[in-house]
């Protein structure tokens, strides 16, 4: 965990009352909406279909247990008594009161959260590897980085008014659970030939309307130098960013227009003709960040305890151990896996007794920490192999042990039509429908890993097109119609799905996507082959066949 | 329009003159890009001071060689959600070396006042009245910075490790 120190918590002080001032410039009419409304943006407020729509970051997906009880709070005292998590690790509250905001955001600044730069053409927040510091063969914490880079692009003086958003995500692990590519700019720690840790910087990847895998810009970029590498890509683009377009102005756009190497280029000459600016981190400055994160006293524990072995006759505890359980760096730890896709429920929603109580378990069982990932599910970092049993039961109470992540309905949606003014059809009752069809835990073990993204509009906030399965709700003559897409992926191999056929009606969706798995589960070359992987060997065609033939 | 400058509501010397109205023959005068680019020479012999509202998104190579001469340079937000003039004047103070009056016109509201001075600007033609009269209260929001900029102010970072060695040196 990162400690806040006192300036971190003087800076996010100042916020809150920099925010309570707009709120009431605002509320007593000194600001117009017009006005307000970039405000409000840099600060995480939304206007939604029926109110207010507060995101808080948590970055790079680390949260306390103090912290997480004070969603809890903020939901109870703010909201209807629960919250949502995003796929980019922030939380939302969907029916928070325009005068309340400020308390609000006083309360959770007291555990040392914030909202900032949450939505708005902005730096957003830094994501990262929900499994940061605990992976094993990770190369080294991405989060000292993430939270080098999070203050570096907090309240930025020069590129708090880009042409569009902006969103950085860092992996140090060689499977990639930041989606990195789809980011516009991702970064993956690696170490260079004479052993040192720098970054292969990739930059224009991202979804929304014109989806774009991120490309390389530079293989090895030092990590003393990656502020001021980020500083001169973030100076080109606010300079030639289209802003005649909303549509055209994220980064993407700018290095699809260029090309990646004229792109290079510029940003090459840009930070040669930057100099020294007092951006270079030296080792006593990443020492200092790093000398505040503090990382548990760990056991010398055994690899199988008696424990696990006693629980190993259980099914119900093995199919969950074997679903929902890591390996962790250090042995005689696991890394846990909550799961908020319960069966007919909305993807990614927490109720604040929920959340309390796994805060709770946290510190029983996690020294206190809880990590947040961009599929929308929760993880307890540190837990000790011999009490995976006790806290299997816990989570079974609480809702919180349905054994179907990284499955097929482990959904990733967005709110859709249900809360979003943008959207053009609802999300959150088709993953609820799929989950109810694919509820049959066995069936969802024989299918294995497939990942499921609906976006309720062509913003993408679903991540529809990297899903294993995406389905994008459109709108057609006043009615929801469902674009399906298969062979789509977020992680190391990142590719955009490929359309499987026309459009179809909300009420046929659920069939559709059962014919699908039903083809994939006929055609795989064998029970290992991953949904994914056989749409990559034999391409879209054979399962649209399959699907389509009767319709 | 009030004008604030070096953080105090002031009378602003500077005319704006339009394009093909006739320049007075002497004070300080403001001119466009392109009225200044047509004859930098001649308007630099004028008497009186010079200044040129130059667009956010020209290029500042036209500008930097006659940076001496001008007593004011103008960057423009044409609405505040423009940000391309935040980058030109960090260029300019801080690549540049332009150490004149810097000014923010366009859409200049108290939101931006922090960010702008930490680019570099000293000069801001503010749109509301109110606004102007909040400057000082405004830049008293923030005492704590991440980034390091032209403007001197002490980054977080260095104030924590000056603390660890002022620290270590008393032990």
């Amino acid at each position: 965990m990162y400690a806040y120190d006192e300036l971190d918590r003087t800076l996010i002080n100042e916020r809150v009352s920099e925010f309570r001032d707009q709120v009431k410039r605002r509320l007593s009419g000194e600001l117009t909406e017009d006005e307000f409304k970039i405000l409000r943006l840099q600060n995480g407020v939304y206007l939604q279909l029926h109110a207010y729509m507060f995101r808080v970051a948590i970055p790079y997906g680390t949260l306390s247990s103090k912290q997480l009880r004070r969603f809890a709070h903020v939901a109870r005292r703010y909201d209807r008594g629960y919250g949502h998590f995003t796929t980019r690790q922030n939380i939302q509250f969907n029916w928070i009161k325009l005068a309340e905001l400020p308390d609000a955001l006083a309360d959770l600044a007291e555990v040392g959260i914030h909202a900032m730069q949450t939505s708005g053409n902005n730096m957003r927040n830094v994501t990262s590897d929900q499994w940061a510091g605990v992976a094993p063969g990770e190369i080294e914490d991405p989060r000292i980085w993430s939270e080098l880079i999070r203050q570096h692009t907090t309240l930025h003086p020069e590129f708090s008014f880009l042409p569009r958003k902006f969103k950085i995500a860092i992996t140090a692990a060689e499977h990639d659970r930041a989606a990195i590519k789809i980011h516009d700019i991702g970064l993956r720690l690696h170490k260079n030939a004479d052993g040192e840790t720098g970054f292969e910087v990739l930059v224009g990847g991202g979804l929304g309307r014109t989806p774009f895998i991120a490309k390389t810009i530079k293989p090895f970029v030092s990590g003393r130098d990656i502020l001021s590498y980020i500083e001169a890509i973030l100076r080109v683009y606010n300079q030639y960013g289209r802003r005649d377009n909303i549509y055209k102005a994220r980064i993407k756009i700018l290095v699809h227009e260029l090309g990646i190497e004229k792109f290079a280029k510029e940003v090459d000459e840009e930070w040669k003709a930057m100099g020294d600016v007092g951006l270079t981190l030296d080792h006593t400055a990443i020492e200092e960040v790093r000398s505040r994160f503090s990382y548990p006293a760990y056991e010398k524990l055994p690899h199988m305890p008696d424990e696990l072995k006693q629980a190993a006759h259980d099914k119900l505890f093995e199919r969950w151990r074997k679903n929902s359980v890591s390996a962790h760096k250090v042995q005689g730890y696991s890394i846990v896996t909550l799961s908020l896709k319960p069966v007919g429920g909305p993807p990614g929603d927490a109720t604040a007794e929920q959340m309390d109580a796994v805060a709770d378990l946290a510190d029983k069982y996690s020294f206190g920490e809880i990590r947040v990932g961009h599929e929308q599910n929760l993880a307890l970092p540190h837990v000790a192999k011999r009490d995976l049993p006790a806290l299997f039961k816990a989570l079974d109470r609480l809702g919180l042990a349905t054994p179907n992540v990284n499955l097929v309905t482990d959904i990733i949606a967005c709110p859709g039509l249900d809360y979003c003014s943008l959207a053009n059809a609802r999300s959150i009752p088709i993953a609820q429908e799929l989950t109810r069809r694919f509820a049959n835990h066995d069936t969802a073990d024989l299918i294995g890993r497939l990942h499921i993204n609906i976006s309720g509009c062509i913003n993408a906030c679903g991540h529809h097109h990297v899903g294993h399965i995406g389905i994008l709700g459109v709108e057609k003559n006043g009615e929801e119609f469902y674009q399906i897409t298969i062979g789509g992926r977020a992680d190391e191999n990142a590719q955009l799905g490929t359309l499987i056929g026309p459009a179809v009606p909300y009420a046929e969706v659920a069939d559709v996507i059962e014919d699908i798995v039903e083809a994939y589960l006929a055609l795989r070359d064998r029970p290992e082959e991953l949904f994914v992987d056989t749409v990559k060997r034999l391409g879209v065609e054979p399962i649209r066949e399959r699907v389509y033939a009767t319709r | 329009m009030p004008l604030v400058k070096q953080g105090r509501l002031t009378t602003d010397l500077f005319v704006h003159v339009a394009d093909g109205a006739e320049l007075p023959g002497d004070g300080a005068v403001l001119v466009t890009a392109e009225r200044f680019l047509a004859d930098p020479q001649a308007l630099l012999r004028r008497p009186g001071k010079l200044g040129v509202i130059w667009p956010n998104n020209r290029n500042l190579d036209e500008l930097v060689p006659h940076l001496d001469g001008l007593a004011s340079v103008a960057l423009v937000f044409p609405t505040f959600r423009d940000g391309r003039a935040y980058s030109q004047a960090r260029l300019l103070r801080e690549r540049y070396g332009y150490d004149g009056e810097l000014r923010a016109t366009g859409q200049i509201l108290r939101d931006q006042f922090v960010f702008m001075t930490r680019a570099g600007f000293d000069a801001f033609e503010v749109k509301k009245d109110a606004d102007a009269d909040a400057f000082a209260q405004t830049m008293k929001r923030y005492s704590v910075f991440y980034q390091p900029t032209g403007d001197g102010r002490v980054t977080a970072l260095n104030r924590r490790m000056q603390l660890r060695h002022s620290e270590s040196a008393g032990q």
